[in-house]
């Protein structure tokens, strides 16, 4: 297997993956904090509303959020205990956003479940069962998995695709996942495949994890199921590039995957589907990464949904020193944390931690026009260029300039050795063009 | 939790690669043929170099000064924009012919459009070109190679470019055998500028420039591929009167232009594309300047000729938009 043989997409590239600090660990099961923080948007779209009262008791599993909406999902209490507070608390975007405080009582009892058996469900009860369980991407976009099960009927499905790429660095959770729950995933990917009628299945690893797709691929023989090895190159595990190295398929400029007849499931995703469809329990608890230069012992940690930062961080060792960034995900496309008291959710993938001597804080200098940024952009963007579009205001040069097409991957400001802040301005940019739009 | 934590949007780790890094990278890809120079050349070699770098860092800290600016000395592109600039003048030059080339690349050629990044055209040939058509004289008096050599009354010789150019405008034909041969031509032991004679120096340095991903292999590779592809079919068309392509590779400014000059990248194309046509595009006026031209060599005014183009490849080749069948034009 040679690496030019390999799958992939063009552009990219290669930062140092630092899995190595977790990639051999077993998954932990964290145990319960002293409060859990269930903010009512852990998903994109409407946020949930609550339906339970300060005071109440609630058991794990139980319904404490609704859903407002198509493009919406319940919350569920991720333990047993008191809803101590419904209010405003720091949310991993930055924002103080509604949430549901719950104190633990200890026992972890969960609500009645109701196990079925999957074969016995059409394809209309497989999704509603979905959406009552509270499923998002959890690769960290958080996209309710229901809407993307429901395409509309003139865009038929005929693949689906399972996404276990994991191309950020530091991440290993969804390759234990893979490599300790492969049955719970294959379920999952079951349940999907009886939900979309497809004729193919693929499943996307990144070569760089042979264990977890030699057992897969043992697991998955005679299932019509292939798993390829991939390119090790970054952003691999993004939608549309993943697509194409899979499939041959090219998602249009400005549509959604669907449009090529591919869905896209993370493979955490699909073992969450498994254990909501099959046993019935909904998304309370999911598997990150606790890992970077700062924590002592990184680990891979199932942690119930609300679960504080500060509670992971202690599980691995705690830390000697304040940390100069928080980051929730992966360094390439991660959120920084205002701090640890932000509960991890069900989108968080990683939790990693820098002093401020990893952190790039170079000043930016002028561009001297390398093209490094035009070579690795996966979507074929003129980073530079659109840039100085956006310095200069011109935002409908930037639009013509395709500036939409940006996947935010960051491989531009990644490989900018003047340290001008390329994807940055990109975002910019897509926010004054959409702002423009709506205006218009 | 009280101390402050960095908020930024991703991402939030990078290359490590910076644009000192870059300038120093190709300095030390220039030191084999620098290193040859002063073999070759003496001290003479040597003085021509120090002038140079230090007169370049000297004028870029001056404009600095007086445009009230920091400094920018540390990026490593005055000395660099000095080291290319010696190694595009005669061996012997005089100390003035020097530091005026050195005044000229960083005021004209660089300073004056903003500094680093802003300049359209290379600020080495700017000064290396217009320097040879104010002082043609200065300009091409060329040192034969007398390595270790202490002074300044070198015997001069006609560069091979040159001899050959003086016998077919003579005689219409190639002169009977060449003073040099190639063995010569390959280590640097003939006539010519500082440093563009010895093409293993050269070599070792473009190789160092593309193993360490400094340059890619577009723009040498299209840039030499077509002067070897038109030099050769005017060679088999009449051998009596075109050198052989072998003979257009080694002497002259090619190597030296085609590694480190027309790959500055602020002065070439952005895509690989762009690169493509703008290393073609060298190719082919080197060519046309070598054999049909009033200059001997061409490869200076065919960089400088397709940098002024390169805005103009930038405007019209992209890259293929993810998901769009046809090229977005601009």
């Amino acid at each position: 297997m040679s690496s030019s043989a390999l799958k992939t997409f063009p552009g990219g590239l290669h930062p140092p993956d630092s899995k190595q600090a977790t990639a051999g660990k077993p998954i932990e099961l964290s145990p319960l904090p002293v409060e859990l923080i269930l903010p009512l948007s852990q998903h994109i779209g409407a946020p949930a509303e609550a339906c339970v009262e300060v005071g109440e008791f609630v058991l794990k599993g139980q319904m404490i959020g609704r859903a407002k909406g198509f493009v919406s999902v319940p919350i569920h209490a991720s333990t047993s205990g008191e809803v101590i507070a419904v209010e405003p608390r720091i949310h991993p975007s930055g924002r103080l956003l509604p949430s549901i405080v719950i104190k633990p009582d200890g026992e972890e009892s969960w609500c009645e479940l109701f196990p079925a058996d999957p074969e016995k469900l059409t394809a209309a009860e497989l999704i509603e069962r979905i959406l009552q369980a509270g499923i998002v991407g959890m690769g960290g976009a958080t996209f309710p998995t229901h809407v993307k099960l429901s395409p509309p009927d003139d865009k038929p499905i005929d693949t689906l695709i399972l996404n276990g790429v994991e191309c950020e660095p530091f991440l290993t959770a969804d390759h234990r996942l893979m490599l300790e729950a492969p049955k719970q995933i294959l379920a999952g990917i079951n349940i999907l495949r009886k939900i979309l009628q497809v004729e193919k299945t693929w499943i996307g690893i990144e070569a760089n994890k042979p264990d977890a797709i030699a057992l897969l691929q043992e697991l998955c023989a005679g299932t019509g199921i292939e798993v390829v090895p991939l390119a090790v190159k970054y952003p691999q595990g993004a939608e549309k590039q993943l697509i194409l190295a899979l499939t041959g398929r090219e998602v249009p400029s400005g549509s959604l995957p669907m449009e090529v007849g591919v869905v896209v499931q993370n493979v955490a995703t699909a073992a969450a589907i498994a254990t909501a469809v099959i046993e019935g329990k909904p998304l309370v608890d999911r598997v990150g990464t606790i890992s970077g230069p700062l924590i002592k012992k990184p680990k891979n940690l199932r942690f119930h949904c609300g679960t504080p930062l500060q509670h992971l961080v202690d599980l691995c060792g705690g830390i000697e020193h304040p940390p100069a960034k928080i980051l929730a995900g992966g360094p390439m496309m991660g959120q920084t944390q205002l701090t640890l008291e932000a509960p991890a959710t069900r989108g968080t993938s990683g939790l990693l931690l820098f002093a401020k001597e990893d952190l790039p804080l170079r000043p930016q200098t002028p561009c001297i026009r390398c093209g490094r940024c035009v070579q690795v952009c996966p979507a074929g963007l003129l980073p530079t260029t659109i840039a100085a579009y956006v310095r200069l205001d011109l935002i409908e040069a930037a639009e013509q300039t395709s500036a939409m097409d940006c996947i935010e991957c960051g491989c531009c400001s990644y490989s900018c050795p003047a340290a001008i802040p390329l994807v940055q301005s990109l975002r910019q940019a897509k926010g004054m063009i959409l702002e423009k739009r709506r205006g218009a | 939790m009280s101390e402050p934590v960095y908020i930024s949007s991703s991402p939030h780790i990078d290359s490590g690669a910076t644009t000192s890094k870059i300038m120093r990278n190709v300095i030390y890809s220039l030191l084999p043929a620098c290193a040859m120079a002063i073999y070759l050349f003496g001290l003479p070699g040597l003085r021509t170099l120090l002038l140079c770098t230090l007169g370049c860092m000297m004028f870029e800290a001056l404009c600095n000064k007086l445009g009230g600016k920091p400094g920018t000395l540390s990026d490593g592109s005055a000395a660099l924009t000095g080291i290319l600039l010696a190694l595009n003048l005669p061996p012997g030059s005089p100390w003035w012919l020097a530091l005026l080339g050195a005044a000229i690349a960083i005021v004209i050629g660089k300073q004056i459009y903003g500094g680093l990044g802003y300049n359209p055209f290379n600020p080495a040939l700017v000064a290396r070109v217009v320097l040879l058509i104010s002082f043609p004289v200065q300009m091409t008096i060329w040192a034969a190679p007398t390595p270790f050599s202490t002074g300044f009354d070198a015997v001069t010789a006609a560069t091979p470019l040159g001899e050959w150019k003086t016998a077919v405008m003579l005689t219409g034909k190639l002169p009977e055998n060449l003073s040099a041969g190639t063995l010569n031509y390959l280590t640097g032991n003939m006539p010519g500028s500082l440093g563009e004679v010895s093409a293993l120096a050269l070599l070792l340095g473009g190789l160092y420039l593309l193993v360490r991903k400094v340059i890619t292999w577009h723009i040498p590779v299209s840039f030499i591929g077509t002067t070897l592809l038109l030099s050769g079919i005017f060679w088999l068309v009449d051998p009596t009167r075109y050198p052989d392509p072998l003979f257009h590779f080694l002497t002259g400014g090619l190597l030296l232009g085609a590694f480190f000059m027309a790959t500055d990248m602020v002065t070439s194309p952005i895509t690989t594309k762009g690169m493509l046509i703008f290393g073609i595009g060298c190719g082919v006026l080197t060519v046309l300047i070598r054999l049909f031209g009033g200059y001997p060599e061409g490869v200076s005014f065919a960089i400088l000729l397709m940098n002024a183009v390169t805005p103009l490849i930038d405007r019209f080749v992209k890259p293929r938009v993810f998901g769009t069948m046809q090229e977005v034009k601009g």
